[in-house]
């Protein structure tokens, strides 16, 4: 900053107006402005032609137009797809990736209306998948019905992520310990629990890191369990996931929206003092926001579980991260993260078979960056002033006592 | 086992603590300093990895283990640079910010590390040294260089005039403006430094203290940093101590899997292991536990303006 | 000793700000070697022409003189260049430094190396110089707040200063140390300083200036008189004296009940000074009870026990005969006591939140509204619809977002929010501030409406007008004591000035 001559001076100031659709564009501009700045660094790790990649990643995810003609004209004629899994395939896998960043992406948005920073999505999400598997393999056995033990497997999840998102919940709420590095550091020790029952411990099959393949109850009715009937459904692996979190969006904005204790919610994430005037209490929302919002991730495990069919040591790591974008990016709102979360889905899929590894990550990351620091310049506007003795300085008011 | 025998291993595992400590010393002073100018950056763990990826990617390309390390430096720093900008001129939150940074830390350091997976690592110039044999001289040296920064640290941010003004704008940043002090500059200079520190404790991971480039290299390290720097009160010393805890902590299982060790091996007790490996991340809990009560007894809270962007009041920008 | 005998002077000083223009034209001259009080109520103007003094404001237009020469300050620290340094109210100090690293902050020396030696010997003794005893070693947050003041002082010394502006200096001291502080205000004319000094408090005044400048509403009243040549009388007229600019139409009001009563109330500040003493008041049904008073005089801290959020150290509040105490019981009062907060964005209202979720936040948990689990959305909007409508606040939808109300519809908003329970006692703290003059205008009606109602109004304010015009009856505050209490009607404004300057008046 220059005192000295400069007549000019910068003053950032509140806007006074700030319509709705300001949001939806800075998220928009966010992303483009990150694949624009990720074509950079692609261009800088070796890929030649961006355009061409980035064309190459929506191909992945999403499919093309052609394809996706072929493959409604097969549905309807009751035939197959002329290029197999390729009409189909690529929505398919989105639809997949995106069921569990859903309920991730949700578990995020409950939080961080309260201003409740869950960064241990990914944590409480392997303890639902740990919990659904247990009753899937361990307690219920193997003639279940289908639905019940998907039912079963459901609660457990939703339990178990309860439980462990009411550990940093707790902490909070009654020691107001940071409540970002205790559900980080849990993250840790989820996946280590995870990994124990798996490799070393009582779960492990021989020497596989693995529980061993579901039986079919425990598993997510699929798209090409109809290939007799539809042709064009085969080797499609859709399951009804993405409905449970398109279901719990609409549960958790009704919540949001609707509900007395959403309202609570909302009013504690503005201001708390004026929650506490109205006689909102504060710690009894912290421990159940955090419990609801780990019961979500939970439900993303049981989720991924029930869609892999087995528990083993390549369950993923980074869904729970991933919901911290997808909500950021839905502007904490529960339906347009169903929007969000299909579209990060195409990006992943796309980017699975795209090298170098790591493009998610950093595309994330730039999204993240760009999307956060533009919703601060719609929410001020830098004016340029002259400054002089003469002028009228447009300082705030000010008041004299 | 012998006794000398016992001696001896109970001499690597402190050595291997030291070692293994010292990346993580360097990463939280970096953010101890960098909290202490009231910016917090949770992205350690991303700068730590464009550290260790950056700096050995130089490395393998200069042989010079010194340019690796500064090219480290450089790449954390200009991570952490982002950060500054996004969170004190744009006055975005700090943490959605960090998280941001750890994003694009992590991919940026898995795309353009992945030609240097499996390349050939530095060769340790070994010492023979009384009693634990042999070890590495880099290493060495690196843990030296460590043990010195660490009170050199303290002796800047406690007794010299920039280390007031550290102090006075993570405190009181409209006093310090009041009287003269540039807050944004102060602030920029400490992140940037803090990142450069962390990207230093990274490269040392890749070159010397466990050589080689993986995917995520660290494994978490860099989110320890931000809970050892609650624990540490902001105080370099303090993060020393713990940074060597967290060292040995960490060094444990390996060490413990020694067959020949009684009961305590882990190669005959895998759950011990297993538990092992979550003691890191179970402590930092316990310590922050400890640590809140602490805390209010002796008056060690953060500094007062952590997370707070600056924003001056009537007279402008 | 320089030709000139003023050590300062400013010539036609305007500064506005937006919707006030709070110094008009203002001259004011002070001589070397002299204290020089400035006297005004809150609003008069004296904080800002000091801070354009200081170099923390420009002046839109004017000019300032030091020693004789023209001088342009643009900061504080070309001011205290100049040997102008200000002491303020609000102390910039930071807590878990030494005084010593307080004082030194912002220095050229020490370079590097913080050897705070020969600053501590340094501060010692000008700390012995000028009766400004302090431990240089002792962190701040240690020392008592008439010390830290002693330490701020220093702080100027240290640079250099040899003009001292002093804002409202007394105002966060106990007694035995005003006259410490005086002492040392002595010392230092004695050694050639010259010293401004801000207030509002007559008593003082008179004690320590030598001569004294009165500000009335950003004009000056009095210039420059000699203190041995006013009475305090006169001082007082000259601070509030003026007719009453505007009448707000109202039938005479007829009292009922007393709803709120407050007996021997005291209580402490946030910093553990006496901030009530022995406060009795009575407020009825239907009535408006004005409370006067300068700002800090214990007002804020009266508003907030009775609201339940700062607790009493003795005494007794009754609500409608029923004893009032601990937290649960407020909450069990509910709507039947409406608070209209000091701050608007702060306490009073969720800027993110829309129009109408603000509107329910003290009527959310209760049908219509509150139904079970659930919030009936079209009972909100019908409710926010017609209270938007009945208190005609502007604003495109009952969804905006409360941020982007202007403040006058945000004070609206708040009003209807806490007035729409039909509650027995109101609250109302410095309802306009901040507001232009059709906003207050609707809020003086909104007010004199719900007393007409019978609802019974606590009305803290610093607007004097204000007061005097939708009173019925007036109380006075200083230093956490009602001074005196009259009707409005017939009351002698003087006597009111003299009350809020601290003097009391027989009779």
């Amino acid at each position: 900053m220059n005192r000295a001559r400069v007549p000019y001076r910068l003053r950032i100031e509140t806007r006074a107006d700030n319509p709705g659709w300001m949001g939806i564009v800075s998220s928009v501009l966010g992303v483009v402005l990150a694949l624009v700045v990720g074509a950079f660094l692609l261009r800088a790790a070796g890929a030649q032609d961006a355009i061409a990649t980035y064309r190459e990643i929506f191909k992945e995810g999403f499919g093309t137009f052609a394809d996706w003609r072929a493959g409604v004209a097969a549905l309807l004629s009751g035939g197959d797809c002329p290029k197999g899994l390729l009409c189909f395939g690529p929505l398919s896998d989105t639809l997949v990736k995106a069921s569990p960043i859903l309920l991730t992406g949700l578990a995020c948005i409950l939080a961080f209306r309260m201003k409740l920073w869950n960064i241990g999505a990914d944590g409480q999400m392997f303890l639902g998948a740990w919990a659904a598997t247990a009753v899937a393999v361990f307690i219920l056995p193997k003639t279940t019905d289908r639905w019940v033990m998907l039912a079963a497997m459901a609660g457990a999840g939703l339990l178990a992520g309860m439980a462990y998102g009411a550990i940093p919940g707790f902490l909070k709420a009654r020691l107001n310990i940071n409540e970002i590095i205790t559900t980080l550091m849990l993250n840790y020790v989820g996946y280590k629990w995870v990994e124990f029952f798996i490799v070393v411990g009582p779960w492990s099959i021989g020497d596989f890191e693995s529980t061993g393949r579901f039986p079919k109850a425990a598993t997510w009715p699929r798209l090409t369990e109809f290939a007799d009937r539809f042709p064009a459904l085969s080797g499609l692996t859709a399951h009804p996931g993405i409905l449970l979190g398109i279901a719990a969006a609409i549960v958790l904005a009704w919540v949001l929206y609707r509900s007395r204790w959403g309202y609570e919610i909302r009013v504690i994430g503005d201001n708390p003092k004026a929650a506490r005037y109205a006689g909102i209490s504060l710690q009894r929302n912290i421990l159940l926001v955090m419990m609801f919002s780990g019961a979500l991730a939970g439900l993303a495990g049981m989720n991924e579980v029930a869609a892999l069919r087995e528990l083993n040591g390549r369950f993923s790591r980074g869904f729970g991260f991933t919901g911290v974008i997808v909500a950021w990016l839905a502007r904490l709102n529960p339906l347009a993260a169903i929007l969000v979360s299909f579209l990060f889905g195409g990006l992943l899929v796309g980017t699975k078979m795209i090298m170098p590894q790591g493009i998610a990550s950093m595309l994330q990351g730039v999204i993240l960056f760009v999307v956060v620091g533009t919703e601060l310049l719609f929410r001020y506007r830098i004016r340029v002033e002259k400054v002089g003795p003469r002028r009228v300085a447009a300082a705030e008011g000010s008041h004299d006592e | 086992m012998t006794s000398n025998a016992l001696l001896a291993l109970g001499l690597t595992i402190a050595f291997g603590a030291l070692v293994s400590g010292t990346p993580l010393l360097f990463a939280t002073i970096g953010e101890i300093l960098s909290e202490r100018a009231g910016v917090m950056n949770l992205g350690i763990e991303g700068m730590m990895l464009v550290g260790a990826m950056g700096g050995f990617a130089v490395w393998s390309h200069t042989g010079s283990l010194l340019v690796g390390m500064g090219a480290g430096m450089l790449f954390g720093g200009l991570l952490a640079l982002v950060h500054g900008y996004i969170t004190i001129t744009l006055r975005a939150d700090q943490v959605v910010s960090g998280l941001a940074v750890t994003f694009l830390g992590t991919g940026l350091s898995s795309i353009l590390g992945a030609p240097y997976v499996g390349e050939r690592v530095p060769e340790p110039f070994t010492l023979v040294v009384p009693i634990i044999q042999r070890i590495a001289a880099q290493q060495l040296i690196l843990v030296v260089l460590g043990l010195l920064f660490a009170p050199l640290v303290w002796y800047f941010v406690n007794r010299t005039r920039p280390g007031l003004d550290l102090r006075s704008v993570g405190e009181y940043p409209s006093a310090a403006d009041s009287l003269g002090i540039n807050v944004f500059r102060t602030r920029y200079l400490y992140v940037v430094l803090g990142g450069a520190l962390s990207g230093l404790g990274g490269a040392a991971m890749s070159l010397v203290t466990d050589p080689g480039w993986v995917d995520g290299k660290t494994s978490g390290l860099g989110w320890i940093a931000v809970g050892l720097v609650i624990f540490a009160a902001w105080d370099p010393m303090r993060g020393l101590v713990v940074s060597y805890f967290f060292g040995l902590l960490r060094r444990l299982p390996l060490d413990l899997q020694n067959p020949a060790l009684p009961l305590i091996s882990t190669a005959n007790n895998p759950t011990l292991g297993r538990f092992m490996d979550m003691l890191p991340y179970l402590a930092t809990i316990l310590i922050l536990v400890l640590g809140s009560r602490e805390a209010i007894r002796k008056r060690m809270g953060a500094p007062a303006a952590l997370g707070t962007p600056y924003v001056r009041g009537e007279r402008g920008v | 000793m320089s030709d000139s005998p003023n050590a300062i002077e400013m010539h036609g000083i305007v500064k506005r700000f937006p919707g006030v223009l709070a110094n008009d034209r203002v001259d004011f001259v002070c001589r070397a070697g002299e204290v020089h009080a400035l006297l005004g109520e809150n609003g008069a103007g004296k904080s800002t022409l000091m801070n354009v003094l200081a170099g923390m404001y420009r002046p839109d237009v004017g000019e300032i003189l030091v020693g004789g020469q023209r001088v342009s300050f643009k900061s504080p620290q070309d001011a205290i260049a100049h040997g102008i340094g200000m002491v303020h109210q609000h102390f910039m100090l930071v807590p878990p430094h030494s005084v010593a690293e307080n004082v030194v902050l912002g220095l050229d020396r020490p370079r590097f190396l913080l050897n705070l030696r020969e600053v501590e010997e340094r501060v010692a003794a000008l700390g012995e110089q000028y009766g400004l005893n302090v431990n240089p070693r002792a962190k701040i947050w240690q020392l008592s707040v008439g010390e830290q003041q002693r330490v701020e002082i220093l702080k100027m010394l240290f640079r250099g200063a040899r003009v001292l502006i002093m804002d409202e200096p007394t105002s966060v001291l106990a007694p035995q140390e005003v006259g410490s502080l005086f002492g040392t205000l002595r010392e230092m004319t004695g050694r050639g300083h010259t010293i401004i000094f801000i207030s509002h408090k007559l008593d003082e005044v008179v004690a320590i200036a030598d001569r004294v400048t009165v500000l009335r509403r950003g004009r000056v009243t009095a210039a420059a008189v000699p203190s041995k040549e006013v009475t305090k009388a006169s001082l007082a007229r000259l601070m509030v004296g003026r007719e009453v600019l505007f009448q707000v139409e109202k039938k005479p009001s007829h009292p009922g009940e007393v709803v709120l009563e407050t007996q021997a109330l005291c209580a402490l500040s946030d910093r553990g000074l006496p901030a009530l003493r022995d406060v009795s008041v009575r407020v009825r049904s239907g009535e408006i009870l004005g409370l006067a008073g300068v700002a800090g005089n214990g007002q804020r801290e009266l508003a907030a026990v009775l609201t339940g959020l700062h607790p009493s150290t003795s005494g007794s509040i009754r609500f409608s005969g029923a004893p009032l105490g601990r937290q649960t019981r407020w909450l069990d009062i509910g709507q039947r006591l409406a608070h209209i907060p000091e701050d608007r964005a702060s306490v009073g209202s969720m800027p993110g939140l829309s129009v109408a979720d603000n509107l329910i936040l003290r009527s959310f948990k209760r049908p219509p509204i509150g139904v079970g689990w659930a919030i009936n959305r079209t009972a909100v909007r019908q409710y926010a619809e017609r209270l938007v409508t009945e208190y005609q606040i502007s604003t495109p939808t009952i969804e905006t977002p409360v941020r982007m109300l202007s403040g006058g519809n945000l004070q609206k908003v708040i009003l209807a929010r806490e007035t729409s329970g039909h509650p027995e006692l109101m609250i109302a703290v410095h309802p306009t501030r901040g507001l232009d003059v059709g906003a207050t205008e609707a809020v003086h009606k909104l007010l004199i409406g719900q007393r007409d109602a019978g609802v019974a109004i606590l009305l803290i304010s610093e607007d004097l007008d204000e007061l005097l015009s939708l009173s019925d009856r007036l109380a006075v505050m200083y230093e956490g004591r009602i001074v005196g209490e009259m009707p409005t009607e017939g009351a002698n404004i003087n006597t009111i000035g003299l009350m809020m300057a601290g003097t009391k008046v027989e009779g």
